[in-house]
């Protein structure tokens, strides 16, 4: 569930659109090395899958159960300026078919999604990869903590924009502890099922993680002349 | 009426609109009223059964549990209903983060409910979004089943084999089909742009020209925020 209208002000929201619209006018721009019209394609499946995989469920105990946000490990397997584009244009679809997040509070979903959490996932995940020895087992441990940050840090995106415009009257410091408490019990799964997912790709197709390459791989065609 | 005014049209109105609803302070309830009139009203003209629009509304739940909890935990003055003893404050913001929140999901619902995802995309394309996330969402809603369907595959071929996921220890099951559902998706991108490539594709999609837009759907689209807004309006004037 995203965050819905009305939960954060509109000055605050009109705000947190700008900043999305910049952020992803940069992405537009940095996708363009990897990414045209004509490979298109490859960045709509990549969404298809952020969107599908937010739909698998993991169990945690007791019944209850958690669902990745994908941030991270999108921008571990396919490059931060892909993936904050394809959970950008998942943000907007589940808003517009699903109504799954209002829509004057897209750009605050945007940001924390698609900004924060793809690059402070991806961030640490380089951070972490630069540290450690380069193999492949390092790239999973980076994948775990990329992916284990990125959540709280999304968290604490929602907290800064219900510290500048909320509408309850829970302080600021409950929903702090309430909204990080949860996420790093959150960022914990997400973190062990990205790296195990990141450690899945690289055994079959490590060619594919553009944070192990350090590039995408782009397609060959040959045309006859 | 409602299914046949052109998309982007739609989706301004529902900016427009819920802008209005969240711009409007709780305590001018009265305006709240008639603010969820508008929106049946725009559900019946678009021939919405009701149980509908509330089934696909239920979205909002978790969010309504957080305002519920409002008016419990809180600062300020107090004050008896029945039984409950409540904070003045956080009863008036917990009633309206469930009234704008609940007329920004039914707006949402009557917008896909009378248009079609690819109008959708049409209607994004015409308010300037750039091509390229256009295209992006396209694939996405083309793919969309095959995708779900794929990962439905794998899953009972999981269950066939026994499989039943419990706890932390079934995560490197989960992860691992969360891999060969992205290493699939991505062939599958591939097999469709080399098969895109072959078929002469340049990296333009063929487009119907779009239709000018007349006064007429302009008004028709309008008229819900419009009245929305003059309802805002004179009730905060009047205090």
């Amino acid at each position: 569930m995203h965050i819905p209208d009305g939960f954060i002000d509109i000055p605050t929201s009109v705000a947190f659109a700008g900043i999305a619209t910049a952020g992803m006018a940069l992405s537009l721009k940095g996708a363009k090395s990897a990414l045209d019209e004509k490979t298109a394609p490859l960045a709509g499946l990549t969404a298809t899958f952020i969107f599908a995989v937010q739909m698998l469920n993991f169990p945690v105990a007791a019944g209850t159960s958690g669902h990745l946000l994908g941030g991270a490990l999108a921008a571990i397997l396919v490059g931060p300026w892909v993936a904050s584009l394809a959970l950008t244009v998942v943000l907007v679809m589940q808003a517009l078919l699903f109504a799954d997040g209002g829509l004057t509070a897209l750009g605050l979903s945007v940001f924390n999604m698609s900004l924060i959490g793809v690059w402070v996932g991806y961030g640490i995940f380089i951070l972490v990869k630069k540290i450690l020895p380069k193999n492949k087992s390092s790239i999973s441990i980076a994948a775990f903590l990329g992916g284990l940050i990125s959540v709280p840090f999304a968290a604490a995106g929602f907290v800064l924009q219900y510290a500048i415009g909320g509408t309850g009257t829970f302080s600021i410091s409950q929903v702090l502890t309430a909204m990080i408490g949860t996420h790093i019990l959150i960022g914990i799964g997400e973190g062990v099922i990205s790296a195990l997912a990141v450690g899945a790709v690289m055994a079959s197709r490590s060619d594919l993680v553009y944070g192990y390459k350090g590039a995408s791989q782009v397609l060959e065609t040959r045309v006859k002349e | 009426m409602v299914h046949s005014l052109p998309s982007h049209l739609k989706i301004i109105a529902v900016l427009f609109f819920v802008l209005v609803v969240v711009s409007t302070p709780i305590t001018y309830w009265p305006a709240f009223v008639i603010f969820l009139t508008l929106v049946v009203s725009a559900a019946i003209a678009g021939k919405i059964a009701i149980p509908t629009l509330a089934k696909r509304a239920l979205i909002e739940i978790p969010f309504i549990f957080f305002a519920v909890l409002m008016p419990f935990f809180g600062t300020g003055e107090r004050f008896e209903l029945g039984p409950l003893n409540l904070y003045r404050d956080g009863l008036l913001a917990g009633l309206s983060i469930v009234a704008k929140g609940t007329l920004g999901v039914l707006s949402a619902v009557i917008l896909s409910t009378t248009t079609t995802a690819r109008e959708i995309l049409r209607g994004l394309e015409r308010l300037r979004l750039p091509t390229i996330m256009v295209q992006i969402a396209s694939f996405m809603l083309r793919y969309v089943n095959v995708i779900s369907d794929e990962m439905e595959r794998m899953k009972i071929a999981r269950q066939s084999r026994g499989f039943d996921a419990t706890g932390v220890k079934h995560w490197k099951v989960i992860a691992t089909s969360a891999a060969a559902l992205f290493i699939r998706s991505y062939e599958r991108g591939e097999r469709v742009h080399l098969a895109m490539l072959s078929r002469g594709f340049d990296g333009e999609l063929p487009h119907t020209e779009a239709k000018s837009v007349g006064t007429r759907a302009w008004l028709i689209a309008l008229t819900i925020p419009t009245l929305a807004l003059i309802t805002s309006i004179s009730f905060q004037m009047i205090g």
